[in-house]
């Protein structure tokens, strides 16, 4: 085998890691569109908050600190304590539940039978609005996330594999978190639509994605629905930014991840969770392969800009995705 | 009237299951029910009937907790029911199809079925997510009551079809199943034979006569087909403008002057 064609499944297998983490930022998308015709804008926001949330809980950070100091001349920024990373993590699970009931509370219950565009311009303020919060709880540093994830390239791969392709050939780089990432990422889809398909809640959740006026007629409350949604969304959401915040840190740059989901989607289809997952991995490998084949005679960096070019295509030849319902009018 | 009766078919009629009094019901500055009160007996089928437009399709909603009237009461069971949202009224026992059908297309009819058993699963969250052994046999005992109302009403056979590809006809009888499966005290048809063929409308009359049979269900209907409404019922209301302008067996109001005008127009002069 030649070196060449080596270097290039490593491209695909890091293109399809990366594409895992496209994906489960999609998934929280489809997830609450198909339930309640929401685009949630905010969803890069989320993971943001469960991070910080999750980083704050372990180093036993003071939420408002900066609030507190000011108000009461008081010095405390933390509790003196550090949460083991399991027990924060499921804090942090409750913090996000808390929040999709208040969303669900405060906001989309005062919405219902508004435009589209009014929802999205909603979860527009949402995202703000969480940003911010995020800031005044836990501060606007860059946290590095220890919740015990290896890291780094696997010696074991990489010496596995080398001189396979002659002596040009130096091994596979896997990252190790990307592996880990993708095998969390591979679980937890699996374990949603599982519930989705067996459970009577995911039974009740496909009624309310399918026909409001039908799932209140056999007794399903959409309230509970969208609480039920947004809070899987949340559990994404933090998925995602344990991910991404363990490879390049807590950052508030994390929200823009979100914008790598909007190709992810027209892609797949807003309302298909297999869609959403098989068009990150496609979105993924194709950066990665275009950049590798044809990135160095147009000049590199085309990972920027590559998914969006693929995703206007596709809005021109497939506006439904590939997996998404195709709208038919009845005139 | 006495608490109970037999009808001449040999059916036991019961005492008031539901019982509306005085409701109005207003959008904006349309009066779309004036005033009506009726009742529904236990066991019987009760039949809505009058010109388009007549408000009957307002009253069904009334009942099933779509629309809140702005004055009158509802008594069901003999208790007076406070104002509902839709799935409250579900989980009391009152189940209803829709005049343009309101299935879940992209499900299959089995799954569409299970879902008209929501009402009569308890598990919780989170022995539905991890599966728990309770769960698993409340499934099961569902699925059971399903497959017997899947049986009765002869569907066999596209049980695993998505619902979006099934013909109208069978879409019709798929929303009874689904309604039916919530075995129901009280159920709402509204216009379950609207746009079928003769046919059709035979296997469906039928259904609706072996469901009260069987299972004693109580059952609301609102039709159009004159024929089938009075071969089907034991009651009827006449609703016309938003008026109840009669209300009795089939002969007492096939009989009655205000519902003949209603119905063939009269003469100003």
């Amino acid at each position: 085998m030649s070196a060449d064609f080596l270097y290039g499944i490593e491209v695909i297998l890091n293109g399809l890691m990366a594409g895992v983490l496209y994906a489960l930022v999609a998934l929280g998308f489809v997830l609450i569109f198909k339930a309640s015709g929401i685009f949630n804008y905010a969803q890069g926001v989320m993971a943001l908050f469960a991070a910080l949330t999750l980083v704050g809980i372990m180093e036993g950070q003071v939420p408002f600190s900066h609030i507190i100091n000011a108000i009461f001349g008081t010095k405390i920024h933390h509790f003196g304590w550090h949460v083991p990373a399991l027990l924060a993590i499921f804090l942090t699970l409750c913090v996000m539940v808390a929040f999709a009931w208040a969303v669900q509370k405060f906001v989309f219950r005062h919405l219902v039978g508004q435009e589209p565009i009014i929802l999205f311009m909603a979860t527009i303020g949402l995202a703000y609005f969480l940003e911010g919060m995020g800031d005044l709880m836990w501060g606007s540093d860059i946290k590095t996330l220890k919740v015990g994830l290896p890291q780094g390239g696997s010696r074991w791969i990489e010496d596995m594999t080398s001189g396979l392709g002659g002596n040009d050939f130096y091994g596979f780089f896997i990252d190790k978190l990307d592996m880990v990432a993708t095998v969390v990422a591979a679980i937890l889809v699996m374990s949603l639509i599982a519930f989705a398909q067996y459970s009577k809640q995911g039974r009740a959740m496909r009624a309310v994605a399918d026909d409001h006026q039908a799932a209140l007629s056999v007794g399903i409350s959409l309230n509970f629905i969208w609480v039920l949604v947004w809070s899987l969304a949340g559990l994404v959401a933090l998925v995602a930014g344990v991910m991404w915040g363990a490879k390049s840190g807590v950052q508030f740059s994390l929200s823009l991840i979100a914008l790598k989901a909007l190709p992810v989607l027209m892609l797949g289809g807003f309302t298909s969770i297999p869609g959403a997952i098989v068009g990150g991995l496609i979105i993924g490998v194709g950066e990665k392969l275009f950049e590798y084949t044809i990135g160095g005679m147009i000049g590199g960096a085309t990972e920027n800009w590559f998914a969006y070019v693929l995703a206007l295509i596709f809005l021109v030849f497939r506006p439904q995705g590939l997996f998404g319902e195709k709208i038919i009018e009845r005139v | 009237m006495k608490d109970s009766y037999i009808t001449p078919d040999g059916r036991t009629i019961g005492g008031v299951l539901m019982d509306m009094r005085g409701i109005t019901l207003r959008f904006g500055g349309v009066e779309a029910i004036k005033n009506i009160s009726f009742d529904i007996r236990e066991g019987e089928i009760r039949a809505i009937i009058g010109p388009n437009g007549a408000g009957k399709s307002s009253m069904l909603n009334v009942i099933s907790g779509f629309y809140h009237p702005q004055d009158g009461e509802v008594w069901f069971r003999g208790a007076k029911r406070p104002t509902m949202r839709p799935y409250d009224v579900a989980r009391q026992g009152i189940a209803r199809t829709f005049q343009n059908i309101a299935l879940f297309e992209g499900m299959s009819v089995l799954d569409n079925i299970m879902c008209g058993r929501l009402t009569h699963m308890k598990t919780g969250i989170f022995s539905q997510a991890i599966w728990h052994g309770a769960a698993q046999r409340e499934e099961v005992e569902n699925r059971e009551a399903v497959e017997r109302i899947i049986d009765f009403l002869e569907i066999q056979a596209i049980r695993k079809t998505p619902v979006g590809r099934l013909p109208y006809g069978l879409k019709k009888r798929v929303e009874l199943a689904r309604a039916l499966a919530a075995e129901p005290k009280l159920l709402l048809l509204d216009e379950p034979m609207a746009g079928m063929n003769v046919e059709e409308k035979e296997d469906m009359s039928r259904f609706i006569l072996d469901v009260n049979d069987e299972f004693g269900t109580t059952i609301a209907l609102i039709e159009h087909d004159m024929g089938v409404v009075m071969d089907l019922s034991d009651r009827v209301v006449v609703m016309d403008y938003g008026r109840k302008i009669g209300d009795g067996t089939p002969d007492e109001v096939r009989g009655n002057q205000e519902v003949i005008d209603a119905y063939l127009g009269v003469a100003h002069d």
